[in-house]
């Protein structure tokens, strides 16, 4: 087997430091730069870190299905990981999204959930779809079956995610102001450079996860080969049945 | 003018929280990997001395040395 | 000497599509049961619901639950017996276009459903529904059906050929398939809601239309681009 082609490990230090000084940064401005909100207070701080998760979890599903699409191309396992890594990654942004979305409708407007805000309703059902993307890839035996699969479904879930975004927009008249705009085009100068920045951290910490992430697959890989080659036990033998693709070491 | 608002203080710190706790468990997660990485790692070490032993079996090989000690702090 | 041409596309998608309705036709299994269930569930939600007849908001989230619940009925056989008997190995062998199965069993599908509304439909005007509509607002009611039913095909056959090959057939069917169609049932339910209204003017808002019809082009678009991945081998 030939020595690895692409180390995802590389540039992960300076990453992970812009990550933490970004985000932080993003997190303090927002604490002590940006201006009391007017309408909500002190809880529309939440904005922050609710929305930038949001908007960061719907890129990478995104990002996860153009994935999909060049390994549909391709064939090539390394974007099937790719997409399964991002999917994974978003949907624990969307969960965290949601969570955080929950406590600021308690915190602004007195009720946990609100099913007039369609940005948030539309949020949930897209969680829903995608938390089905690995029960689906679990009930694939076949390895090859299931990367071809689970692109079809990353591909068709991408194109849902508008089309949702819009029938649940139009089923909803809009009662509550919107702060939730995502363009944070009615955002003050100040409040929008706190939200741009937190944006940019929260993006960044998502790459950060993802390559981490696909290093710590990619290592397992070469162990793993390099064990195979010194005619150990094969670990992935005795493990049965995944829903993470299987990586191959270059 | 911000003073007659609620505060609602304790709603944003737990948003935050779960966002720190959403990625303190992802620490654990990637804790439990490293030390399956470090234990999977060490049978590795184990299997390349016994490889080394097995081609070098004088015991004039004095490169076989520092491959067995292995160890890290 | 030449071997004979092979069937063109929507010569084979006749073929495939004319054997699925001679074998419901032989051995109703899947209309019958649809048809069953959609009759069961009226039952259910008069006594859920604690009500005599139901009209608007309420009529039309009575008609879209059955109706999508019995549909989900029909996408978890579509591909079950072709799986079962070797008729996908002999798809596969066949010189034809894999297109062609989509666009027959999106057409079984797409039948399937509407023979259904055919009895599922009136039997809940005259079960559940309390204002009677004038014939008007039956085919505008026909029109949000029939828009409906093209995209709960398109993607009832692309969640079917997924769950086919899964193990836990029947539950990736149901999660997978419920919210995808939650676009569809979100506008055919607002678009049908005040055709069933007791009072009113029975109007059909046309953006709701028009929702179901971009949902049908561009799931359309995705099944026909995607449908060759998930039928090799």
């Amino acid at each position: 087997m030939p020595t690895s082609r692409k180390l995802y490990g590389t540039r992960l230090r300076v990453l992970s430091i812009l990550t933490a000084v970004v985000l932080t940064g993003g997190f303090a401005l927002a604490a002590f730069y940006a201006p009391i909100e007017a309408d909500q207070g002190f809880s529309q701080k939440i904005f922050y870190l609710h929305v930038p998760l949001a908007i960061v979890s719907l890129c990478g599903f995104i990002f996860g299905g153009i994935c999909a699409i060049q390994y549909l191309r391709t064939n090539d396992p390394r974007h099937d990981l790719r997409a399964y890594t991002a999917i994974h990654q978003s949907l624990i942004f969307c969960a965290a999204a949601l969570v955080t979305g929950s406590i600021w409708a308690k915190a602004a407007w007195g009720q946990w959930w609100v099913w007039d805000e369609p940005t948030l309703v539309s949020f949930l059902i897209v969680f829903l779809l995608y938390a089905t993307y690995q029960p689906l890839r679990f009930s694939i035996e076949d390895p090859e079956k299931q990367s071809r699969y689970a692109a079809v479904f990353a591909i068709v879930a991408g194109a849902f995610v508008p089309l949702n975004f819009l029938a649940v927009r139009l089923a909803n008249p809009l009662i509550h102001p919107r702060v939730l705009n995502s363009s944070g085009g009615s955002l003050p100068g100040d409040m929008k450079v706190a939200f741009y920045t937190c944006v940019v951290g929260m993006a960044l910490l998502f790459v950060t996860l993802w390559k981490y992430e696909m290093t710590a697959k990619h290592n397992r890989a070469q162990l793993r080969s390099l064990k195979r080659k010194l005619g150990g036990p094969d670990a992935a033998a005795i493990r049965g049945r995944s829903a993470a693709p299987r990586v191959s070491a270059s | 003018m911000s003073d007659k608002l609620p505060t609602n203080g304790g709603y944003v710190a737990a948003a935050y929280l779960v966002f720190l706790a959403v990625l303190l468990v992802y620490f654990a997660i990637m804790a439990t990997r490293a030390s399956r990485l470090e234990r999977e790692l060490s049978e590795v070490n184990r299997l390349v001395d016994e490889a080394v032993e097995g081609t070098t079996a004088d015991p004039a090989a004095p490169d076989a040395e520092p491959v067995s000690t292995g160890g890290e702090a | 000497m030449s071997a004979p041409s092979p069937p063109s596309t929507s010569a084979a998608a006749r073929a495939v599509l004319a054997k699925e309705l001679r074998l419901e036709r032989r051995a109703p299994q899947t209309l019958v049961a649809m048809a069953l269930f959609s009759a069961m569930t009226y039952v259910v939600f008069h006594f859920a619901l604690r009500r005599d007849t139901v009209e608007g908001d309420l009529a039309s989230g009575v008609l879209w639950v059955t109706l999508t619940l019995a549909a989900l009925l029909g996408i978890g056989r579509l591909f079950v017996a072709d799986r079962d008997e070797g008729g996908l190995e002999g798809f596969l062998l066949a010189p034809v276009d894999r297109t062609a199965l989509l666009f027959a069993k999106a057409g079984a599908l797409l039948t399937f459903l509407v023979a259904l509304e055919l009895v599922a439909v009136p039997l809940f005007a005259v079960l559940l529904l309390g204002p009677t509509p004038g014939p008007g607002t039956w085919l505008r009611l026909l029109a949000v059906l029939l828009l409906a039913d093209v995209g709960v095909a398109v993607v009832g056959t692309l969640v079917a050929a997924i769950a086919v090959q899964t193990r836990a057939r029947d539950l990736i069917t149901s999660i997978l398939a419920l919210p995808l169609l939650l676009p569809v049932v979100i506008a055919a339910a607002r678009a049908s809601a005040p055709l069933l209204a007791l009072h009113g003017d029975h109007a059909l808002t046309g953006r709701w239309p028009a929702v179901l019809g971009l949902y049908d082009l561009v799931f359309g678009l995705l099944a026909y681009a995607l449908f060759d991945f998930l039928v090799e081998d």
